[in-house]
């Protein structure tokens, strides 16, 4: 009981510095207490070297008994067939289709913090990037999963791919399906890419902190060699700052091509051209929801305070409530456009979207997605621990029922009545659905064991000791970058100079 | 280093009681304790003329590629190579497959048309720019590299966590072992070891 009250300690309790105040005057510092370069590191790799404690081979042996259920299931289902599932037709995406895209969506936080807010130099990003980018990776994981098994036959998903084979025909490169194969692939491989370059000053950081033989020699296989030169840092930024340039449009065309997917088609409520912006905007709510869900417990856990402190939760916080109000706008904006289109389909389907037989996930998603994350206007409920959980959940629950809604809806009642039938889900759709969270969950708690959870090179580089201040009279016009970093210097923090922290502590 | 010099050190290094196995001067290794420090020692050290050394960090400094000197790598430019090469090919596949080699006729639609395959060749094009950015880094910086005389300092372990090192290579043509030493000694070192190969 004392872990979970732990978690969700408020800015009134002592352990806690509130470091969310806008002062002009001041730079708010991204990492309290001073802590210096060794701090740092002692702090995050501490986590990964210390010994196993009973809390995480409790939490990882539940998930692994759910990642064994979902085995299960896959194996029955491969076995059997689709037929196990609740689809029927008209109801051809079921839940498989739901999970994927609920998936796809929690992974576009994670790139939206490691490449669009490192474009934008949101330093803060620092603190949070390394756990969000693996939550995209094992989040994009188990939304591939989904459409594989969905084929039916899954020893020809190969099929999905431009291979010559011995009917010697190609995939149909006009269909939105084969977009997203490609979409969803380039996304998989580039955020992992992308993560594993980030990892790999702070495996040699494991690497030469390590006792055991067998650590060092794994840390040191997969931090390649690494020794931190300058001249490979040079490259090693420019290869980082290209990776989050091209991983920007990519994220946004992921998510834009999976709502191709329903876009395209000529179905009432998924012919419309809102969808790509609309579910981008809901997927980066989604996935800050799960970051928050995710952070909170973890920087509890971990002692991660000062690295992932309240402005972070703050910031995410308020990524939420802009996005969130995207999606309500979005909400309403369809309805307004199926009333405005005059189109007797399209009015039926945004009726019984509310008031058909699905009502009751309607306004649970309206509840999680429009209400709930107006609660993050007030300043006292982004800071308190339990509250902000509470409605990052809400938000991942909305949603995945939002995806539910515009899928069995619009797909079991379409234009002529009698193709309409009912979807409701088989104990295997729902088993498979937990047993996701539970390949989730597994390959979490391995990452959160034995890889730094924290970016400590960029962290380090965002604290003022970071910055020097020599000028090289001789090399005047080499030594113009000095001070005027991209990271803009903490002048007013640095602890030699005497200023002290505008903070307030409670 | 002439030969002359490389053979006294080494024969220096040689204890020749002790059956070991023979050892090279590589370089000479100088710890610097915080970012100011490491700044003035590259201004120093590059000054001085040397022109094989490097500097070791647990992050990136910045205004340390001005300090050193170092110059702007062709990444970008491999980068743009990649994906115009993943434009072109995303383009090129496309209409191999389903315009030429086995014509879809869908809807009534042309079998070749642009707006179809703009997705595709968008997403070839950032697989192969940001395969080549990752990979393309490692090959310019010669990684992996797990064999390296620096790795068996135990004081070059703090390079990853906090401290920071100047490394001077002995095959400098300005390398002299006493000189070298004395600069990095004045440019405020905390400490000064040789690495040995």
């Amino acid at each position: 009981m004392t872990i979970l009250t732990g978690i969700f300690t408020t800015r009134f309790s002592p352990d806690e510095t509130d470091n969310t105040l806008d002062d002009p005057k001041h730079r708010a510092p991204l990492v309290l207490h001073d802590r210096g370069f060794k701090s740092i590191t002692d702090a995050v790799s501490d986590i990964a070297e210390r010994s196993t404690t009973l809390a995480w081979k409790i939490g990882f042996l539940i998930s692994l008994s759910l990642l064994g259920m979902l085995g299960g299931c896959i194996g029955y289902l491969v076995t059997t067939g689709v037929g196990v599932w609740g689809n029927n037709q008209p109801a051809s995406w079921g839940f498989g289709i739901v999970n994927f895209v609920f998936w796809v969506g929690i992974g576009h936080a994670g790139t939206l913090i490691s490449a669009i807010l490192f474009l934008f130099r949101q330093n803060w990003r620092t603190g949070i990037n390394r756990f969000a980018e693996a939550m995209t990776i094992f989040a994009v994981m188990c939304a591939a999963l989904f459409p594989g098994i969905h084929v039916g036959r899954a020893w020809l998903a190969y099929w999905l791919f431009p291979i010559p084979n011995q009917m010697t025909m190609w995939p149909q490169f006009r269909s939105p399906l084969l977009w997203d194969v490609f979409a969803v692939g380039t996304y998989a491989t580039v955020s992992i890419v992308f993560w594993y370059v980030g990892l790999i000053p702070d495996l040699a950081t494991l690497r030469d902190r390590a006792t055991g033989k067998i650590r060092q020699f794994a840390y040191a296989v997969f931090s390649l060699g690494w020794t931190g030169s300058s001249r490979h840092w040079h490259r090693y930024e420019r290869a980082y700052l290209l990776l989050a340039a091209l991983a920007t449009p990519l994220v946004l065309s992921v998510h834009s091509v999976v709502s191709f997917d329903f876009a395209t088609s000529q179905l009432p409520g998924w012919h419309t051209t809102i969808f790509p912006p609309y579910f981008v905007a809901g997927a980066v709510y989604g996935g800050f929801a799960m970051v928050l869900n995710l952070a909170i417990p973890a920087r509890k856990w971990f002692g991660l305070k000062d690295i992932i402190t309240m402005r972070h939760i703050d910031n995410c916080c308020k990524v939420m409530l802009a996005t969130g109000l995207i999606v309500g706008y979005s909400y309403m904006l369809e309805f307004w456009t199926a009333w405005y289109s005059g189109d007797h389909y399209e009015r039926f389907c945004f009726y019984n979207r509310a008031f058909g037989p699905y009502t009751v996930t309607f306004f649970i998603m309206m509840w999680c997605n429009v209400i709930a994350p107006q609660f993050l206007w007030s300043k006292t409920v982004r800071s308190n621990m339990l509250l902000v959980f509470l409605v990052a959940l809400c938000a991942n629950t909305g949603m995945w029922f939002e995806r539910f809604e515009i899928i069995v809806t619009s797909l079991t009642r379409d234009f002529l009545p009698t193709n309409w039938y009912k979807f409701i889900p088989s104990p295997i759709d729902i088993m498979m659905l937990i047993g996701s969270f539970g390949l989730f969950f597994t390959l979490f708690m391995l990452f959160c064991r034995f890889l730094p959870v924290v970016a400590m090179a960029e962290v380090k580089t965002v604290i003022p000791q970071a910055h020097g201040h020599v000028h090289d009279p001789d090399h005047p016009e080499d030594s113009r970058d000095t001070r005027k970093s991209d990271f803009q210097p903490d002048e007013h923090f640095r602890p030699t100079e005497g200023h002290a922290p505008t903070l307030r502590p409670d | 280093m002439s030969t002359a010099t490389e053979e006294k050190l080494y024969e220096d290094d040689v204890d020749a009681t002790a059956d070991v196995e023979p050892v090279e001067l590589v370089g000479v290794l100088a710890e610097y304790k915080d970012v100011d420090a490491i700044m003035k020692a590259a201004h120093g050290v590059r000054n001085a003329g040397f022109t094989r050394w490097d500097i070791h960090s647990p992050f990136p400094i910045h205004g340390i590629d001005a300090a050193m000197g170092i110059k702007p790598t062709i990444l970008p430019w491999l980068v743009l190579g990649a994906g115009l090469t993943g434009c072109a090919g995303g383009l090129i596949l496309q209409w191999y497959c389903n315009a030429f080699d086995y014509q879809f006729l869908t809807s009534g639609k042309p079998f070749w048309s642009l707006p179809a395959n703009i997705p595709i060749i968008f997403e070839c094009t950032v697989l192969l720019s940001a395969l080549t950015a990752a990979f393309g880094m490692l090959a310019l910086n010669q990684l992996p590299m797990h064999y390296n005389p620096l790795l068996k300092s135990d004081r070059f372990r703090r390079a990853t966590s906090d401290r920071f090192f100047v490394v001077i290579d002995a095959s400098d043509p300005k390398f002299e072992e006493a000189d070298t030493t004395a600069l990095l000694d004045r440019l405020g070192a905390m400490a000064i070891e040789r690495i040995e190969d």
